[in-house]
Parts: C-alpha cells; sequence; structure tokens
C-alpha cells in the first residue's frame, strides 16, 4: 500500500468528499449526543434543529451568530491566502470591542448620534488595524513568527478589555461594565424593519460580496494569492512583499475591527473579557474549511453556529453540560480536517502506483 | 522581608509547574517539526482524566485509601487521556498531513469541551455546591517531604512541593539532555529541521514524529494533572485553568526551544503571573495590567530572537509544514 498525490480533483467531486465527511462527523457525534443522553439519535437531531430553527427569534438569532462568525472569518481569509498565520482575530476583534466601547462611553453624550456613529467606526477600525499591524510589521521586516505574536496579541487586548472593565465598572464594585447607555441607547446600532439584527447582517452581506470580489477580481487579491503560493516568485515578478503583508494584515484588521463594532454596538452593547468568545479562534476554521471562499464561509459559519446553538439547546433540554457543544463542533471539525487527506491524496494498492 | 521573598517565590514555582509541564511537552514536539496548538486542550484532557480517575479510585475505595493506588490510578488516567488526545493530533496531522494549525485549535476546542463537559457533570451530579472536591487523593499527591517543615524558610522555598513538581524538573532536565547529547535527540531535531534530509539518512520520519507527540502530549497532561490535583487541592471548577496552556506554548519561545530553559522560565513566567499579589497598593484596575506581564514577555523576546538571527535560537525549520515523502 503507498500514497500517491493526485493531480488537481474536479471542484464537485472535493466538494462530495467534503460532504460525506460532513454526514460522517453527524453521525459520530450523533452517536456521542445519543450515549451520554440516551436518546435516540433522530431526536436529537431533531431537537438541534429546533435549538437553532425552532422559532422566528431563534432564527434572527442564528442568522445574527453566523453573521457576525462570518464577519471575523473574513476578516481571516486573506491574510490566511496569504500564508499569514494570523491566529490574533481573537484580540482585534477585541481592539475593535474596546474602540467602540470606549466612544460609546466616553462621548456617548456629547455627540450628536451621526458624529458619535462616525467615531466608533473610526475607532473600532483604527484599533483593529493597530493590533494587527504590531505583528505585520515585524513579521515583514524580521520575519518573526506571526502565529506565536499574534497568539500572545490576544491575551494583551484581554487583559486590557478587564483592565478597562474595572476602570468603567457599572455599579462600582463589580467588575463588569454593564449595558452601556442604558437609558440613552446612545451609539446603539437602531433596529430596522423591527429587528435590532437586521443591520448586523446587512453589513456583513456587504462585506462577504466585496470581501469576494476583491480576492477574486482586484489586482491586490490576485498579488496575495502569489505571495501565498510563493514568496520568491512574487520577489521575482517585482511585487513589492513587504507592502502586500502590511496591506494584507490592515485589512484584516479593520474587518477585525467591524466584527467588534457589530458585538458592542449591535448585540451586546456592552464589553467583557469574553466579547470575542474564542470566536477569532473558530474563524480560522471556518475560513478553512470553506477554502478561503467567501461564498462557501455563510454555509461553513452557518453550519458551525448551527452545531454551537443545536448542541446548547440539547444542554438546556436534558440538563446536561453545554460544553457538549464544543465537543460536537470539535469531532465535527476533525472529520473536516482529516477528509482533505482524500481530496488531496490517493491511497494505491500494490503496484499500481509505481508505473506512473 | 524574607519570609515575603520565600513566598513569592514559592507561589511563582507553584504557578510555573503547569507551565513547566507544558511547554516541555510543547518543545519535545515542535522539535519534530510540529506545532502542537492543540496543547490546552491535552491540558484539560489530562486534568480531567486524573480527576474521573481519583473519583472513581476513592468510591470503590471508600473509606480506606490505599495512598499508592490513590496516586497510580489518577496518574495512568491523566496519561492515557492525554495520549488518546495526542493520537488524534498525530493520525490527522502525521498520518493525514493535515494543517497543523487548523488540527490544533480544533484539538483545544474538543479538550476543553471535554474537560468542562466532564468535570461540570461530576461536579453536578456528584459534588457539593457545584464543585467536585477530591481532597483526601489531592492529600497524597501534596504530601512534601518531611523534613521540610524544620528546615524553615529554605524547607519553604526547596521541600515544601508534591512529589509532581519535582518529576516537572526531572522531566525537563532529562528531556534536555536526551534531545542534546543522545543519538535519539539527534534524530529527531533533524526530522524537525529537515524531514527529507532525515528521511534519506534512514529515520524513520513518521515514527519519530508519532513518538514526539505523544510523549509531549502525555507530558503535558501532566501539567494539568499537577493543577487539579496539587495546585487547586482537587476541586474541578469549570474553566478554572484558564489560558494557562496558550501561557505554556509561550513559554516555548522564551525558553528558545530549551527544556532546561523552559525550568527557569516557567518560574519566571509563574512570578509574572503573580506578583501583582506582593506589590502593595495595588489598585484593582492595575492589577489587571500587571496579568499582562507574561504574554509582553514572552512578545519581547519572540522579537529580540527574531532580530537577533542567531542560528541556534530559531524555531525548528519545518515547523509547521507537513512531510510527505514524494513532495519536491
Amino acid at each position: 500500500m503507498h500514497i500517491i498525490k493526485r493531480a488537481a480533483m474536479p471542484s464537485w467531486k472535493a466538494w462530495l468528499i467534503r460532504l460525506a465527511a460532513i454526514l460522517l462527523s453527524l453521525i459520530v457525534s450523533g452517536l456521542f449526543v445519543m450515549f451520554v443522553t440516551k436518546l435516540n439519535p433522530i431526536s436529537v437531531y431533531i431537537e438541534m434543529w429546533k435549538g437553532a430553527f425552532g422559532s422566528s427569534r431563534k432564527i434572527w438569532n442564528t442568522a445574527q451568530g453566523t453573521a457576525i462568525l462570518l464577519c471575523i472569518s473574513l476578516a481571516v481569509t486573506p491574510a490566511f491566502k496569504m500564508r499569514f498565520w494570523n491566529i490574533g482575530a481573537e484580540g482585534q476583534v477585541m481592539a475593535g470591542c474596546i474602540g467602540t466601547a470606549a466612544v460609546m462611553i466616553l462621548f456617548g453624550n456629547k455627540l450628536p448620534t451621526f458624529w458619535l456613529m462616525v467615531c466608533m467606526v473610526a475607532a473600532s477600525v483604527a484599533s483593529g488595524i493597530i493590533w494587527a499591524l504590531i505583528p505585520a510589521i515585524f513579521k515583514a521586516n524580521w520575519n518573526t513568527n506571526e502565529t506565536l505574536f499574534t497568539l500572545m496579541m490576544n491575551y494583551v487586548a484581554i487583559q486590557i478589555a478587564s483592565y478597562l472593565s474595572t476602570v468603567w465598572e457599572n455599579p462600582a464594585g463589580s467588575a463588569h461594565i454593564g449595558v452601556i447607555n442604558m437609558n440613552t441607547g446612545k451609539g446603539w446600532f437602531p433596529a430596522i424593519f423591527g429587528h435590532e439584527q437586521t443591520i448586523n447582517i446587512l453589513i456583513v452581506a456587504v462585506l462577504t460580496a466585496v470581501m469576494f470580489v476583491y480576492l477574486k477580481y482586484s489586482k491586490h487579491g490576485y498579488e496575495i494569492a502569489v505571495v501565498g503560493e510563493s514568496e520568491n516568485t512574487a520577489r521575482y515578478v517585482g511585487m513589492n512583499v513587504k507592502k502586500v503583508i502590511l496591506r494584507t494584515m490592515a485589512l484584516s484588521g479593520a474587518i477585525c475591527g467591524i466584527a467588534g463594532l457589530i458585538i458592542v454596538a449591535g448585540k451586546d452593547h456592552s464589553l467583557s473579557t469574553t466579547s470575542a468568545g474564542g470566536q477569532g479562534f473558530t474563524a480560522i476554521m471556518v475560513s478553512w474549511l470553506a477554502k478561503f471562499n467567501p461564498l462557501m464561509m455563510i454555509l461553513t459559519s452557518l453550519l458551525i453556529v448551527f452545531l454551537e446553538r443545536g448542541a446548547g439547546a440539547i444542554a438546556t433540554s436534558f440538563r446536561i453540560n453545554d460544553s457538549i457543544a464544543d465537543i460536537v463542533t470539535g469531532i465535527i471539525l476533525f472529520f473536516i480536517i482529516g477528509c482533505e487527506f482524500f481530496v488531496n491524496y490517493k491511497i494505491v494498492f500494490g503496484n499500481k502506483g509505481a508505473k506512473q | 522581608m524574607i519570609t515575603t521573598i520565600v513566598n513569592f517565590l514559592q507561589r511563582a514555582i507553584v504557578q510555573g509547574i503547569p507551565l513547566l509541564y507544558g511547554s516541555c511537552g510543547e518543545i519535545i514536539t515542535e522539535k519534530s517539526g510540529n506545532l502542537n496548538l492543540g496543547i490546552p486542550g491535552i491540558m484539560y484532557v489530562g486534568a480531567v482524566s486524573g480527576v474521573i480517575g481519583a473519583f472513581f479510585n476513592e468510591r470503590i475505595a471508600g473509606d480506606k485509601l490505599n495512598p499508592f493506588f490513590a496516586v497510580l490510578v489518577p496518574l495512568l488516567c491523566s496519561l492515557l487521556g492525554s495520549l488518546l488526545m495526542s493520537l488524534i493530533y498525530g493520525f490527522l496531522t502525521v498520518t493525514l498531513r493535515s494543517n497543523q494549525n487548523v488540527a490544533g485549535l480544533a484539538l483545544t476546542t474538543f479538550g476543553v469541551g471535554v474537560g468542562n463537559f466532564f468535570g461540570g457533570s461530576l461536579a453536578t451530579l456528584y459534588g457539593e455546591g457545584g464543585a467536585l472536591s477530591l481532597k483526601r487523593t489531592s492529600d497524597f499527591f501534596k504530601t512534601a517531604l518531611p523534613f521540610a517543615s524544620k528546615l524553615g524558610d529554605f524547607g519553604k522555598l526547596f521541600f515544601s512541593y508534591g512529589f509532581l513538581a519535582y518529576l516537572a524538573v526531572i522531566v525537563a532536565i532529562v528531556a534536555a539532555i536526551i534531545l542534546r547529547k543522545t543519538r535519539v535527540g539527534l534524530n529527531l531535531r533533524a526530522v524537525g529541521e529537515s524531514p527529507a534530509t532525515a528521511d534519506a539518512a534512514g529515520i524513520n520520519v513518521n515514527r519519530y514524529k508519532y513518538l514526539a507527540i505523544c510523549i509531549g502530549g502525555m507530558i503535558a497532561g501532566l501539567g494539568g494533572l499537577y493543577f487539579i490535583m496539587d495546585y487547586t487541592c482537587g476541586v474541578w471548577s469549570n474553566g478554572g485553568f484558564g489560558d494557562r496552556g496558550w501561557l505554556a506554548i509561550a513559554l516555548v519561545i522564551f525558553a528558545i526551544w530549551k527544556p532546561d530553559m523552559a525550568a527557569l522560565g516557567s518560574a519566571l513566567f509563574g512570578g509574572l503571573y503573580v506578583v501583582y499579589i506582593f506589590i502593595p497598593n495595588l489598585s484593582r484596575s492595575s492589577q489587571e495590567l500587571f496579568k499582562m506581564l507574561p504574554y509582553l514577555a514572552t512578545i519581547v523576546v519572540l522579537i529580540a530572537t527574531s532580530m537577533r538571527k542567531k542560528r541556534e535560537h530559531q524555531p525548528p525549520q519545518s515547523l509547521g509544514l507537513a512531510y510527505f515523502r514524494e513532495d519536491r
């Protein structure tokens, strides 16, 4: 038995393999849940479906959750395509949250609504960019390991949030910020069509389309792809690799900042150390699962959010620990990660492969 | 004054031991060219498997808890749990050659979930007030050398820890010697630097990678076990382990991939972790700023080593890349 690399597989076939992996993983995780809850697997899935899509409020919340995760996934995508392993989305989103919350708290009652919104957008985008550019500058100039650098930046951002939570605590002594501008609603995104989730979803929908075009049809997108495939080639054809790295990371940071803006102004109306909630890490997997295709990411982020909400609903209705959602997500990720092997390689038994 | 300093150092070391286990395991893994971002998850599983083992052992043993089994059962369970986790990671990244970053992050999601699910469920089912206490088992793990209390500050600083703390230092030193002085260590480093060269020299690349991942994972898992059985006195609380797993990965860089440096670095990191308690008159908010120190220190080291470009201070060359023999 031996393993050989495949020539490019038609993409429908590759997606078929991935679909099979998802189905298989749903079976395995269903078995696991069944083992824990003693329910039959069918009712487990029905329960999960109800948890994510059971009522119109749940559908809106699932859609919003998908939008936020999708936004962060869009943010990490250009950097990943460039093979810049930015695992600092968590920190960059936190930076965006901090920027937004700071403007809401400090200027909430001083600026007219329009200018307040402008300042919030500027602050969130700027903080995201700064947080992303710091490691990028060191990577571009001294080839400092970006995976570990961005990882550390996450915790610095979380500690800053924790610091601000005690500075701006409300009520005093709680070490929590609570709902910002609770009575005035200053700096909150307005509800459109009667739902406050609408605007968040719309922002991300626009971003998704823009990112798809940017990566696929713009010159920048092409440069990102070339740098990702081979830095030497990029240099040889005269691209300024340093500039591409910095520009792309700034873009990543800016979109992370917008995700932070959505989380604080559109959803939580508050700031805490868990504002980003680990989604910066999940987004990496969402983006990778979709093979860095923004349109596919709609599906992959929906899948992850569905799993989390569905498993959460099971946890509540059967009174089991809600960490079961993490386990189920983990199992499904293992399968999808593993199935790439069958897309890229094929196993040959006997001597057949040697002749080629 | 002396007492304060001794107290500080002692707490720094206690805080540092889980980090030392974690980073030692990660160093061994990274030396084989695999960046295992699943270490935080593995440490959670190492902790919770120990808890499960101890829990059932206490139930079966009833009132007469045999010290030998009280230690052995959780220890073996912990090792087994982290071994299984490592095998998942190894299978994905070595056999199936998937992306190490993604596989590692997924493993951490999974491991933290497993830890909190089983730990939390045990606590709600059998614990008191939402927390599970295994104090009887923990007492055996915490047993210090009998003469420690007679030696005053000196005894407190050097002899007041449970056996897992000393084991951590021994593991680090042994790992350093193996990596630097033996043929196995040389082969392992070759696999991490250039797997194709190692392969050509007749080294079984995959076997070395698997061994490094599994042994590294099992060592890291012991860090979780130490945290539960010694540091928190056998009390499981969900999320209690916090971000120590990531800090352990940070420590790898700080120690420039040397286990013996990690032993020193862990005490330093532990010190940075608790230093805010010992600085008088800190406001609550500045305490939070002080907690940033370990991460900032890591960033500084990361930048400094990358700027100095000393050959022996760099990460293994093929770190993060899957090896496929027929790739050219």
